[in-house]
């Protein structure tokens, strides 16, 4: 006899988390069971590249919530343990060591891993990533000031080790390929200010390297080596340079994937009764007008609440203004929208002040912001962004003397 | 083991049993509260945990930091007596303290 049927959630991250308890807290009366490969509870991640690696927060702050809340919701959680397979056609999953368990539903929350370096002597066991608890705990172990950290890559992740690094009195290096930091995700503008004030900090940044070995030195130590002949040594390193979504059990069932598992609105995958949430799901986003995969915990715990109203015979259409934030030092980076497509940028406030909003527009309109040190305006502009991001020209939107409430949004 | 009182919007009465040195958020997320989203975890980022705290019990909390007023002023629907309770840390003498979650946290 198969066991346990119901929902069963594959991962046990944010989104896996916040679908158990929607499911309930919506009158969900059938068994959920939440299988993870990690051991423990369902954790946050964006303390790992902060708060948790300085210590001032320990492992057991970042559970979202304790065992007794699962039981007593009666969640069934199944941690370390792997699933093998998913048998779309008679709706079962085999889990590794061979038991199966049959579902009503599937949802595939399965996340992603870190990305690594291909290069020669990057499998070295100093060469670390930084996804989840067992790499914060490996990454700690090198926290001691004065040690060389060199981090590759210049993203949320990378810059966000820089500063705690810094501040823990490392030495810190950045290489990253692009030609700024957070090349991807922010304008020039922006990215030359958290350049300088990563450098301000004592943190070394080098742009438009591209990398060829890593080599142990005979003191120990890791070499580092660059097109054009520059080099690096270091103690430990550390690799941020993405996030691959984990397709593979999707694939293998047949699921359509192409950079995520692919989902509509409601989580639906390619397969029926199969769903897909968070970092590996692959959505279409009204707001960019393209399909996208986000990593973020806004998307992961919005997407769980509309796969739960589904199974729960509701219609809660996903449908977000993307949002992020990054701490790093003193500043609270606070981003809304999406900015690609943009043609110009108006600035409120002053870089020098490290109290600013960044608007991003397009024919006008405000897409997306970046809001440093400026939360109660960032909120007010999120609102803006979903109601589509008209009413103010640029010499308003530069005028701190202009309020920007708004009438609220209607995002159904 | 303070007993923290959390009244969803539509009227509904949570009685929490809250941890002193734990967030008046945590304690709720813990009995799971519908309503209270807490989406950045407590990083005082997303104010989706924002509460009206019982005008009685206004004055016994410390005032809210530079980070919260903030923030506050950003939410839809702020009062006089709006809270972040991933803010508020519980304390011992907190029995009885009293929130209710606004219309924009339904």
């Amino acid at each position: 006899m198969l066991g346990p049927g119901g929902v069963v959630i594959v991962g046990a991250g944010q989104a896996a988390a916040e679908l158990a308890v929607s499911l309930r807290q919506q009158g969900y009366r059938e068994p959920i069971t939440l299988i993870g490969d990690e051991p423990s509870l369902p954790y946050q991640r964006p303390p790992l590249s902060k708060g948790l690696l300085t210590g001032a927060l320990d492992a057991e702050a970042l559970l979202i919530r304790g065992q007794a809340a699962y039981d007593k919701a009666a969640i069934m959680l199944r941690l370390g343990t792997r699933v093998h397979a998913i048998d779309a056609q008679q709706r079962s999953l085999l889990l590794d060591g061979g038991e199966r368990l049959a579902y009503d539903a599937l949802v595939l929350a399965t996340g992603g891993r870190a990305r690594r370096l291909t290069l020669p002597g990057a499998e070295h066991p100093r060469v670390l990533t930084l996804r989840n608890l067992a790499d914060v705990q490996r990454l700690r172990e090198h926290f001691v000031p004065g040690r060389r950290l060199l981090i590759i890559g210049a993203g949320y992740v990378g810059l966000e080790v820089a500063a705690v690094a810094a501040q823990a009195g490392l030495q810190v290096q950045v290489l990253e390929s692009a030609e700024r930091v957070l090349a991807r995700v922010v304008s020039a503008q922006l990215s030359a200010y958290y350049q300088q004030v990563h450098r301000r900090a004592g943190v070394v940044i080098s742009t438009g390297v591209t990398l060829h070995a890593i080599d142990e030195q005979p003191d120990g130590s890791l070499g580092v080596s660059a097109a054009g002949g520059a080099t690096w040594t270091a103690d430990v390193i550390l690799t941020g340079i993405g996030l691959i979504p984990n397709v593979e059990l999707a694939e293998a069932a047949g699921i359509a994937v192409d950079n995520g598992i692919l989902i509509d609105e409601f989580g639906r995958t390619s397969a029926p009764a199969i769903f897909a949430i968070g970092d590996c799901a692959n959505h279409f986003n009204v707001f960019a007008g393209r399909r996208l995969r986000l990593e973020s915990v806004q998307n992961a715990t919005e997407q769980a609440r509309a796969v739960a109203a589904w199974l729960c015979g509701k219609r809660l259409p996903h449908r977000i203004v993307p949002w992020f934030w990054s701490d790093q030092y003193h500043l609270k980076l606070q981003m809304a929208g999406l900015s690609e497509g943009f043609d110009d940028v108006v600035l409120r406030g002053t870089l020098a002040g490290d109290s600013f909003l960044m608007f991003y527009r397009r024919d006008g309109r405000v897409i997306a912001v970046d809001a440093v040190n400026r939360p109660a305006q960032f909120m007010q502009v999120k609102r803006l962004i979903a109601s589509g991001g008209e009413g103010f020209s640029a010499q308003q939107l530069a005028d701190d003397e202009v309020s920007l409430k708004v009438a609220p949004a209607i995002v159904s | 083991m303070p007993t923290i009182i959390m009244i969803e919007h539509n009227g509904t009465r949570h009685d929490v049993q809250a941890k002193a040195g734990e967030s008046v958020m945590q304690a709720v997320i813990e009995q799971m509260v519908p309503g209270l989203l807490a989406d950045c975890g407590g990083a005082c980022s997303c104010a989706t945990c924002h509460a009206y705290v019982a005008p009685a019990w206004q004055a016994a909390l410390p005032v809210p930091s530079e980070d919260e007023a903030m923030m506050l002023d950003g939410v839809l629907e702020q009062r006089a007596n709006s809270r972040l309770t991933c803010q508020v840390i519980v304390t011992e003498s907190m029995e009885g303290l009293q929130f209710q979650l606004p219309a924009s946290q339904c």
